[in-house]
């Protein structure tokens, strides 16, 4: 399990993250959502060691994590909009990241489904956008972690390598495993998420089941649960103003 | 061919007692003669004195009688034991040929020389060595005489207990031809000699000049190699000096020349070469100087001009490879320059007559604040005096107007 | 399983440093800009040597040549290198290394194909042309090394600049401006600083400006392993009694070797400090 607690940022006297504690649990989908710049990729910067708190701990199972940051050995992370190094072939990537863990075991699942041995030899700089994205995906997965924290994951996927990717993260989940998604399509989030953490301005509105949200906004779907929350926000501010 | 016959001639007028059915005394082991002095003092005019191989340690040899041949066999050994003067030569047509002479020792009070010659004319000193010697060859007051193919070895001690190896004083018309001089203070040393020929000679690792004269008027310089030496050349205080073929290299030190011209002037210097020195070319206080053909190549600075410098005219030079082709201390420089080779000129030829169509200014900027403040030399080669140069080349306010109008396309043959 | 480890090599014991030395070297092995940066070095070298005329003035000019374009090409192109990385940088951070080793690694990554592609670039041609080696040795070597210590000292810099500001026209001002100020700038206030002092004695405070730049302690190494007479006149013996005997190029080259440790290190702080 992930606690952040009272997790606070700030860039020069921009407040990104306010005070934000969150619980991830294993064996659940948390949905990241919130509007652009509420400070989602901050906050998964945070939990990577990215970025550095100006307050606030990360625990992971009960234990802070440490400076080195081998506790990142437990984390697969797929960036927003992944590079790597442009001359470097597919397949260099790959062992490049296998020697950093010495010991690990592979899991080469999602490689294979991605079909990325056809690339193997392709520098990554000539890939598109969408076999870049696989090429991160299956780095997330490489070994198995504990915890996996996917920026905006489908985005550039074709619908095939999409259903890929959802398979896996639901048989992530029942493994046991910690997953983490942002992503502004709320469709498909909805399809995956159990949990849902709603950050704007850099506070959590709500966090919680995605059960619970719907009972308290009364609605059915979470698009129009969001645009309650967001819409009562508004109200609130309109109402301090 | 005319100096083979200058050659005969001379040989001719050297050996005026040939024809005298000439006495000849013979000194050596089993000889008629043990010494010298002896022998000597036997001598008549026009007499031959045949010295066999030994060493010979004998008084300083006095030779007051005209005419005489001294002549060694086998390099028989003058020795001075370190103590004095070998041969002294006071009398016209005396001829010395063929000795080692060696180890005068050092004297503070005087300038104690090898073999000195004392108001006399029309010597001959050829085909000799000397080693060890404080002064090798002095004349003085000795008009006429030749001094050729020596070989001088100084003690190579520095400048203050050392002498020079051919020093001429008051004495006109001195030939000195093929000689080699080195480890001396000054290789060769002319003070109040008018008229002298120095030809062929190589004056080499010298403590301070090479070449060393002062108010010696209406001398010729041909073909000789001043190599190394501590200080260079220097040339000061004369009228009328050719200096013609000569090289002049490797003068190395803050206060080096290879050629240093100090109130000179009517002179020429043609076809020279100045090499791998601090400083190629001295001009200070030097005026109307003809500067054709001569090539400066590697130095610091190829020529340095002084204010005082007046109606130097450069033709027909090479410049290549200096760090600085022209430097001034002075914003107008009243020498010329016209047609020379100067490898940092790129400038083009449109109408192709092998000269180039825009003007060549020697002078860096840098050159010229450099000659201001020494230190500044630190930034030999920094990009910035790139820049310097190049803002002063477009717009140039400091660097004295000093250019060569038609530099040369291709060096000069 | 047995498939797997085929298709990604199981490794060999290597430190996390190495590992991405070597993908940083690799990569930057195959980079078109890099490989131009070679081919321009020895295109000048070849040329230099064709129309250039004696050794000496070859290596002068070679001097002359490495003072301007190593600085140049290792703040530019390491300022563009650094941003290019940026995300490959933020994929290694997700990994569980120390950001210590990762600097280094990408440190190392930058320099070395640089040093590299001067060294062959400047290196081939005189090999090739083989002469020059028996003329100046010590001032060819001295090349050598002051073009790697460059290299190492002005990538070094473009890290700090480019790990400093996120805003890449910014970044690429103040390289560009760093280049400007170590290969003119500085030298022209010197110069200022001489023409407006000049009654003083100024050889010790030049000396510690000389100190002060490393593009001028990388010119003063090379002139003075290069027996030319320019250098032995008045400058031969303010060199000398500056520079001169055994301990002046050692005196120089451990300051130019320090001078690799202030940008590093700046470099370094801010790698460990900052946000991705």
């Amino acid at each position: 399990m992930i606690m952040l607690d009272s997790i606070r940022k700030a860039f020069g006297a921009r407040p990104v993250l306010d005070g934000v504690s969150l619980a991830l649990e294993p064996g659940r989908i948390s949905a990241l959502v919130g509007p652009n710049g509420s400070g989602k990729t901050t906050l998964i910067k945070c939990i990577l060691g990215l970025a550095r708190p100006d307050a606030g701990r990360l625990l992971l199972d009960g234990t802070p994590a440490d400076a080195d940051g081998t506790y990142r050995a437990r984390i697969g992370y797929a960036p927003q909009a992944p590079h790597f190094p442009a001359n470097l072939a597919v397949g260099e990537v790959f062992a490049m990241l296998r020697a950093l863990r010495p010991g690990a075991t592979a899991d080469e699942a999602l490689l294979e489904e991605f079909s990325l041995r056809a690339e193997w030899e392709t520098p990554v700089g000539t890939l598109s956008g969408g076999w870049r994205q696989k090429v991160s995906l299956a780095a997330a997965w490489l070994f198995k972690p504990d915890v996996l924290i996917l920026d905006e994951p489908t985005a550039g996927l074709d619908p095939i390598a999409a259903g890929l990717l959802k398979h896996a993260i639901r048989s992530a989940r029942a493994e046991g495993r910690t997953v983490l998604i942002t992503s502004h399509i709320l469709s498909e989030l909805e399809e995956l998420a159990d949990d849902v953490a709603f950050l704007t301005d850099g506070r959590l509105r709500f966090a919680g089941s995605v059960q619970a949200l719907l009972a308290e906004t009364g609605t059915r779907r979470l698009e129009p649960a969001i645009a309650a929350l967001l819409r009562g926000l508004k109200v609130a501010n309109g109402g301090a103003r | 061919m005319r100096r083979l016959l200058a050659l005969a001639s001379l040989i001719a007028a050297l050996t005026p007692s040939a024809s005298l059915a000439a006495q000849e005394l013979v000194v050596g082991a089993g000889a008629p003669f043990q010494t010298i002095t002896a022998a000597v003092a036997a001598a008549k005019p026009g007499s031959t004195i045949r010295v066999r191989s030994g060493i010979y340690r004998e008084p300083t040899i006095v030779i007051r009688i005209a005419g005489i041949r001294l002549v060694g066999e086998g390099w028989p050994v003058l020795d001075g034991e370190g103590a004095r003067e070998i041969v002294n030569i006071r009398a016209d047509d005396v001829q010395v040929q063929g000795f080692e002479l060696r180890n005068t020792g050092v004297a503070h009070m005087e300038d104690r020389a090898a073999l000195r010659v004392i108001e006399a004319s029309r010597c001959t000193i050829a085909d000799n060595r000397f080693r060890q010697t404080l002064f090798a060859v002095y004349l003085q007051r000795a008009h006429d005489c030749t001094i050729r193919n020596n070989d001088i070895i100084g003690a190579g001690g520095g400048e203050s207990n050392n002498g020079n190896g051919v020093h001429l004083w008051h004495s006109t018309g001195v030939r000195v031809i093929g000689n080699s001089i080195r480890g001396q203070r000054d290789g060769i040393y002319f003070e109040f000699s008018r008229g002298a020929v120095a030809e062929g000679n190589r004056s080499e690792g010298n403590a301070r000049y090479g070449l060393h004269f002062m108010f010696s008027d209406s001398c010729t310089y041909t073909g000789n190699a001043f190599v190394a030496n501590g200080a260079g050349v220097a040339v000061m205080y004369s009228k009328g000096i050719r200096m013609e073929r000569n090289e002049f290299r490797d003068a190395v030190g803050s206060a080096a020349y290879a050629l240093l011209l100090k109130e000179i002037t009517d002179g020429a210097l043609i076809e020279n070469k100045f090499l791998n020195s601090s400083t190629g070319l001295y001009l200070e206080g030097a005026s109307r100087l003809e500067i054709r053909g001569n090539e400066f190549r590697g130095n610091g600075w190829a020529v340095r001009l002084m204010a005082d410098a007046l109606d130097n005219r450069f033709i027909g030079n090479q410049f290549v490879s200096n760090a600085f082709d022209v430097a001034t201390n002075s914003r107008t420089v009243r020498s010329s320059f016209d047609g020379n080779w100067w490898d940092a000129y790129r400038g083009y030829d449109i109408d192709r007559d092998g000269r180039g169509d825009v003007p060549f200014r020697p002078v860096r900027f840098f050159a010229l604040v450099v000659e201001k403040h020494p230190e500044a030399l630190l930034m030999l080669r920094s990009p910035v005096t790139s820049v310097l140069d190049a803002a002063e080349r477009v717009f140039p306010v400091l660097t004295p107007p000093l250019a060569d109008e038609r530099p040369l396309m291709r060096p000069p043959q | 399983m047995n498939a797997a480890t085929l298709t990604v090599p199981a490794p060999r014991a290597a430190s996390p440093l190495g590992l991405v030395l070597r993908a940083g070297v690799r990569d930057l092995a195959r980079n078109r800009w890099l490989l131009a940066y070679g081919i321009a070095l020895a295109g000048i070298a070849e040329l230099l040597f064709v129309f250039g005329g004696a050794g000496q003035q070859v290596l002068l000019s070679l001097l002359n040549a490495t003072l301007l374009l190593v600085p140049l090409v290792a703040l530019v192109f390491g300022t563009m290198h650094v941003y290019a990385s940026r995300e490959f940088i933020e994929l290694l951070l997700s990994q569980p290394l120390p950001r210590r080793a990762i600097f280094i690694g990408l440190y190392l990554g930058l320099t070395l194909p640089l040093a590299a592609a001067f060294v062959l670039g400047v290196g081939i041609p005189l090999l090739l042309h083989g002469t020059l080696s028996a003329a100046a040795p010590s001032a060819l070597l001295a090349l050598a090394v002051v073009g790697v210590l460059l290299t190492a000292i002005f990538a070094a810099m473009a890290m700090a600049i480019a790990l400093g500001s996120d805003d890449r026209l910014k970044g690429m001002s103040l390289s560009l401006g760093a280049w400007f100020l170590f290969t003119i700038g500085y030298d022209g206030a010197v110069l200022a600083v001489v023409s407006m002092f000049g009654d003083w004695p100024l050889e010790k405070p030049l000396l510690l400006l000389m100190l002060g730049n490393p593009v001028d302690l990388a010119r003063v190494l090379v002139l003075t392993g290069i027996d030319t007479a320019a250098l032995l006149g008045y400058t031969g013996a303010l060199f000398r009694r500056l520079f001169g005997g055994a301990l002046g190029p050692s005196v120089a080259l451990t300051a130019l070797a320090l001078w690799t440790v202030l940008p590093v290190s700046i470099a370094r702080r801010r790698f460990l400090r900052r946000d991705f």
